[in-house]
């Protein structure tokens, strides 16, 4: 990965709206109760909070109202800057596609 | 909430993970290093589409999500595309693992729509075409052309290459091809000295400065290459002091099952003695992982002997791999003799001083190719290999 992207990955922009890479496929496994990501000859198994960004990554949401979505339903506040940070990982791993649905 | 990865363990054994349909034994090639069995040729009797199918729907049931088709050259088989489809219909990520040799433009578009999500194609230098291969002609025209397929049906292009004595010289080549090919990832597998390999042994395994240069080698054109191509180097284990923790656990990740529905922990298992596994025709996939004898021998680790059963090592590698155990040291339940604490590790290191001998001329005797007239004229070789 060079220097820019990864100073892109940094800083989430407000607005965007990730998407998971196409390279991936992310499903729920009932086996594993689990949501896993598999790619060629591969899988990462997701714990939950996740699994739960990630399916909501699905280009259609802004990383606002995936955090107002998870607050919700985690009956948390604050959660933000731990999703932002999920987020930016998950960009270096090119889990989500490079700079899907910036502005 | 808290961190991200990993998620906690399953239970043990959890669902077999990974299933590998070697839907066939019969392939157009004739490799030195094979795995299939040196007897495969007896195993004839392949299963019917419909077994198939089924076999696909158990292993969904029981929480299989890798589907891998390989074989022989899976390619053989006329009915790959509804298998295919079933697996992708079931959910399973699929894959195929092939020469390319039976790849052209209808049956790659016809396994695309059948939803295959994947493509690792070998280069498969069978070593009698050595020349051929290292020279680009034939072998580079074919992977080309499957190349191109693979990219015009929009794959992830993911390349292989058997790493062996006679071609470790030129990685170097190898990579450019993989690159001029337009691969994404390659990955150099160092032979395994399993069935025919394992005949072969003498000729394929490489020198100790073999191996370092061409460490050497692939560790600078990652630095050239960067971004342009992500490049595995798989060791051979003769190389280490501690055996890998074979299939990531027997009976844990991995179910094969063969050409003829026998069901295997790993695709060499078949070799072990006194060990009788399970037919898909006679028994379902959730009792065969969970309730065979076959499985649940090696599975934790109440069957290890010492140094294993009291080292402080054996949750991590689970002694090594059980077919090599019985290759080398003649009992499936030893330490895997890679390991520098079995008491036949000796066998290992002579391999390897043999091999980085420069005097060595093991290397000059005719390599066996896998064929099947050979394959039963060698049925018993194997075994009788055993402990030798
Ligand atoms: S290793 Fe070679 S001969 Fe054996 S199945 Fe694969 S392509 Fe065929
Ligand atoms: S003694 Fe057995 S468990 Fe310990 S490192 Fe060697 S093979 Fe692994």
């Amino acid at each position: 990965m060079n220097r820019e992207n990864i100073a892109e990955t940094a800083a989430p922009l407000a607005g965007a709206c990730p998407k998971v890479s196409r390279r991936f496929r992310l499903q729920w496994e009932e086996a594993q109760q689990s949501w896993v990501l598999l790619y060629p000859e591969g899988m990462v198994r997701l714990n939950r909070s996740a699994g739960e960004i990630l399916r909501r990554c699905d280009g259609t949401r802004t990383l606002e109202t995936i955090v107002g979505e998870l607050e919700q339903s985690f009956g948390a506040s604050d959660l933000a800057a731990d999703v932002g940070a999920f987020i930016d990982m998950a960009r270096q791993q090119q889990w989500l596609e490079a700079g899907a649905g910036r502005p | 909430m808290n961190a991200p990865l990993p998620a906690p363990p399953l239970a043990t054994p959890g669902p077999p993970l990974w299933l590998l349909a070697e839907v066939t034994y019969r392939c157009p090639l004739h490799c030195a290093f094979c795995y299939n069995p040196v007897d495969f040729a007896r195993h004839d009797g392949e299963l019917a589409t419909e077994d198939w199918l089924r076999v696909l729907r158990e292993a969904r049931a029981a929480g299989s999500v890798q589907c891998g088709f390989s074989g022989g050259e899976p390619l053989m088989r006329d009915d790959l595309e509804v298998l295919v489809a079933e697996a992708h219909r079931l959910g399973f990520y699929t894959n195929l693992l092939t020469s390319g040799v039976g790849l052209d433009a209808r049956r790659a578009q016809a396994l695309r729509e059948a939803g295959l999500d994947h493509i690792q194609l070998s280069f498969q230098d069978s070593t009698r075409e050595l020349n051929d291969f290292l020279s680009h002609t034939r072998t580079f025209d074919l992977k080309q052309r499957v190349a191109g397929l693979i990219k015009d049906n929009g794959w992830p292009m993911v390349m292989n290459c058997v790493i062996h004595r006679l071609n470790i010289d030129y990685v170097e080549n190898i990579i450019d091809m993989a690159v001029a090919l337009g691969a994404e990832y390659l990955e150099l597998a160092n032979s395994q000295y399993y069935s025919w390999a394992l005949l072969n042994r003498d000729q394929l395994m490489p020198s100790r400065a073999q191996l370092e240069r061409a460490e050497r080698i692939v560790n600078e054109c990652r630095q050239r290459l960067g971004d342009r191509i992500r490049i595995f180097f798989v060791v051979p284990d003769y190389y280490e002091t501690r055996p890998k923790k074979c299939m990531n656990g027997w009976g844990e990740v991995f179910l094969t099952v063969t050409p003829d529905g026998t069901a295997l922990p790993c695709h060499t298992a078949r070799m072990l003695p006194g060990l009788d596994f399970p037919n898909v025709r006679d028994m379902d996939v959730k009792s065969i992982w969970y309730g065979s004898e076959g499985f649940n021998r090696y599975r934790g680790d109440a069957w290890m002997k010492e140094p294993c059963r009291s080292c402080p090592d054996k949750e991590k590698d689970r002694g090594g791999c059980r077919c090599q155990a019985w290759m080398l040291a003649g009992d499936p339940a030893a330490a895997d003799p890679v390991c520098d604490k079995s008491p036949h590790h000796g066998k290992v290191v002579k391999a390897v001083e043999q091999a980085s001998d420069p005097g060595w001329k093991g290397g000059a005797k005719p390599l066996i190719f896998r064929d099947p007239r050979r394959s039963r004229e060698l049925g018993a070789v194997e075994k009788s290999a055993a402990g030798a």
